[in-house]
């Protein structure tokens, strides 16, 4: 990188700065509409300058909306609580689950293991509805439809082959010899599960369940069908801000900085991790 | 000597990979290690010797058979339980951990004191060349000194057992050698019982007390390199052991006389006169018929009492002469100390004294007869 002349080092400035722009604008620009009342966004042309209002946070926060046509409950914290309470523990569920199941896959071979382990993962490619609609009936039978237990369940649809697989493939890189030398040295097999197999996998079990995390957060269509409206995430809850008298861009702006806001703070607490993780596979030998 | 340390009692180890063939890696071995001997597994690559160590160690499951440490079976107990230390032919360093810590390890989890504890790992630091680095992470290391490494990790520990899966592998054959003598002097000044994997003669030799020789998950041999070299017990263990080969010549035997004859082919032969081979050697071979000569190249004269040959190739590599030669029943390899005037295509006489011949059965390869005495 020493043989650099000034052209590129402004060139590769510029063209980073315009990567980040176009990442960002879209961000930047919600963030700035959620401190902006309806008339202000919609009005033309737009304009940087303004004047912030925390009217649409108020509103979110204490559930209210005022709209023209009058105002409106909505359960904008309900959902967004009904979200955390899901994603947290469906993750943690399928971490309970997947990270022991990766492990039994990677180390040991057993009869019809490979075709379990691949029928957990088609599971991500079978269309969600197809699944749904037998499950609604089942559900109903069995009394867990509109239940958080009922939904936690589903979403392992979605976190445990991701965790399984992508668990697996640490387990796999790590040399089970380093196991065994553990093991000799006096140490059961749960001990040196727990002090060496899962320590050295740390960072893609970390990184396995942030996205297990985005995915369940992100989810849609299963709350839609499964959940009624005090179990709703915020994926659905988003609906209400469609009213009669219009479109609240103001409140979804601000409704869009408070759901994403969880997911950027674990995804920036588990980056230590995910560096971590990352020099650790450089250097294995 | 005292009760056997390590008792392999009819060993069987089939792995069944999913769909394919199941994988019989070892078959019905048996073997006893007496305490402080060093043994040896020495075989080709893919004939079993991790395996076995493996299933002594207890991360692989006996498929039939027992295994017994220090007149305790075993094979039903978990590796933690073994009290069996052991040196990986792979990496298998704990990352997170320096290499003294790594060494130190298992003495520190056994309560060992702090100030013993340092002792020996400086020791057994300074025995490895490893001082150096001492303080530093496995991922900075390289092949040769993650291997040293972990050799210190498993030598440091007492133990009933040392298992070394190819411990010196990845190392330059000059430090191989340095380290040899020393690791020896280690293991017998401590007494310790140690099982050897290698595939380097000369390590098998230099190290070990007695040599395992392996071969498509079958033991061959189990003896002290001087049996394996003397006493080979088939026409396999007589080709493996040994540089250059033995060379191993299809021939008929009949007896001429008080004297036994060895028809090579047509028209070459070895015969030997009624007082140079042994009675009980005449009977055995004879009843026979059809052996195999097993002969080492050192063994091998230059002179016209014997049959003929044709020089292929001769190269004086300065201390001796490989010699190449082809006649009618096959090819030999002559290897004399003097320097071999003769060059390609020019004919030569050789022959084989009766107390240098190895005869195997043509057919199963058992030993027959080795010199002067029968197998
Ligand atoms: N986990 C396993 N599953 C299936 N087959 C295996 C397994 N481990 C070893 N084998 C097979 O068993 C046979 C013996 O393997 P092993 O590792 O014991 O050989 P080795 O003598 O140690 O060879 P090397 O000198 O190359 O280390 C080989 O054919 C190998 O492919
Ligand atoms: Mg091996």
């Amino acid at each position: 990188m020493q043989h650099q002349s000034t052209f590129e080092r402004v060139l590769r400035g510029v063209l980073i700065a315009l990567v980040l722009v176009f990442f960002m604008f879209p961000i930047v620009w919600i963030l700035l509409m959620s401190f902006q009342t309806n008339e202000q966004i919609l009005r033309i042309p737009p304009s940087l300058l303004f004047e912030p209002t925390l009217e649409n946070y108020r509103a979110l926060i204490t559930g209210r909306l005022e709209t023209h046509a009058g105002t409106l409950d909505i359960r904008f914290m309900q959902n967004l609580w009904n979200s955390l309470i899901l994603s947290v523990f469906s993750v943690a569920l399928a971490l309970v689950l997947g990270v022991p199941a990766a492990y039994a896959f990677a180390r040991f071979r057993f009869r019809l293991g490979e075709d379990i382990a691949f029928t957990l993962l088609s599971f991500r490619f079978a269309p969600p509805l197809l699944v749904l609609l037998p499950l609604t009936l089942y559900f109903q039978d069995l009394g867990l439809s509109d239940t958080y237990v009922g939904l936690v369940w589903v979403y392992q649809l979605i976190c445990l082959p991701l965790i399984l697989w992508i668990v697996r493939g640490y387990f796999e890189d790590m040399s089970p010899d380093i196991e065994h030398a553990y093991r000799t040295a006096g140490h059961g097999w749960l001990t040196t599960f727990r002090r060496i197999s899962i320590p050295l996998t740390a960072p893609g079990i970390a990184a396995a369940g942030l996205l297990a995390f985005i995915f369940a957060w992100n989810n849609f269509i299963f709350a839609l069908v499964l959940a009624s409206a005090d179990k709703q995430p915020v994926t659905v809850g988003a609906l209400a801000f469609v009213t009669a008298s219009g479109i609240q861009y103001g409140q979804i702006a601000a409704a869009i900085v408070l759901s994403i806001t969880p997911t950027l703070a674990l995804a920036l607490y588990a980056q230590r991790y995910l560096v971590e993780g990352l020099s650790l596979g450089a250097v294995k030998g | 000597m005292s009760a056997a340390t390590l008792v392999l009692d009819r060993v069987d180890k089939i792995y069944n990979v999913g769909g394919a063939r199941p994988v019989h890696a070892v078959r019905a071995m048996s073997l006893e290690l007496s305490p402080g001997e060093i043994g040896a597994l020495l075989g080709s690559s893919g004939c079993g010797k991790t395996s076995t160590l493996r299933m002594v160690a207890g991360f692989e499951e006996v498929t039939h058979g027992s295994i017994a440490l220090a007149g305790r079976p075993i094979q039903a107990e978990p590796p933690a339980r073994r009290n069996v230390a052991m040196a990986f032919e792979g990496y298998s360093l704990y990352p997170p951990l320096t290499v003294r810590d790594n060494i130190a390890f298992a003495l520190k989890s056994q309560r060992i004191d702090a100030a013993q504890v340092e002792r020996r790992v400086a020791e057994v630091a300074a025995l490895l060349e490893i001082e150096d680095i001492l303080g530093r992470h496995p991922s900075s290391l390289s092949g040769g000194q993650q291997q040293r490494a972990g050799l210190a990790r498993a030598l440091v520990r007492d133990a009933a057992l040392h298992l070394l899966d190819e411990p010196m592998g990845q190392l330059e054959p000059r430090l191989r050698a340095v380290l040899r003598g020393r690791l020896k002097h280690y293991i017998k000044e401590r007494g310790l019982t140690v099982v050897l994997v290698t595939h380097d003669q000369t390590e098998a030799n230099a190290l070990a007390d007695r040599i395992a020789v392996m071969e498509d998950g079958e033991l061959q041999q189990f003896a002290t390199p001087a049996t394996l070299r003397d006493r080979p017990a088939n026409r396999f263990v007589g080709a493996f052991i040994g540089e250059p080969p033995m060379n191993l010549l299809p021939a008929e035997a009949r007896a001429e006389g008080q004297g036994v004859v060895f028809d090579l082919s047509r028209d070459a032969r070895l015969s030997y006169a009624p007082g140079e081979v042994t009675a009980p050697v005449r009977d055995v071979v004879l009843e026979r018929g059809r052996v195999i000569i097993g002969v080492r190249p050192h063994a091998i004269r230059l002179s016209d009492a014997g049959f003929s040959a044709r020089i292929v190739a001769n190269q004086w590599i300065g201390d001796q002469s490989h010699v190449a030669a082809s006649f009618s029943g096959g090819s030999v390899v002559v290897v004399q100390h003097e320097r071999v005037a003769a060059r390609s295509g020019e004919r030569i006489g050789l022959a084989v004294e009766a107390r240098d011949l190895h005869v195997f059965d043509a057919d199963s390869g058992v030993a027959v007869a080795h010199g002067e005495a029968p197998a």
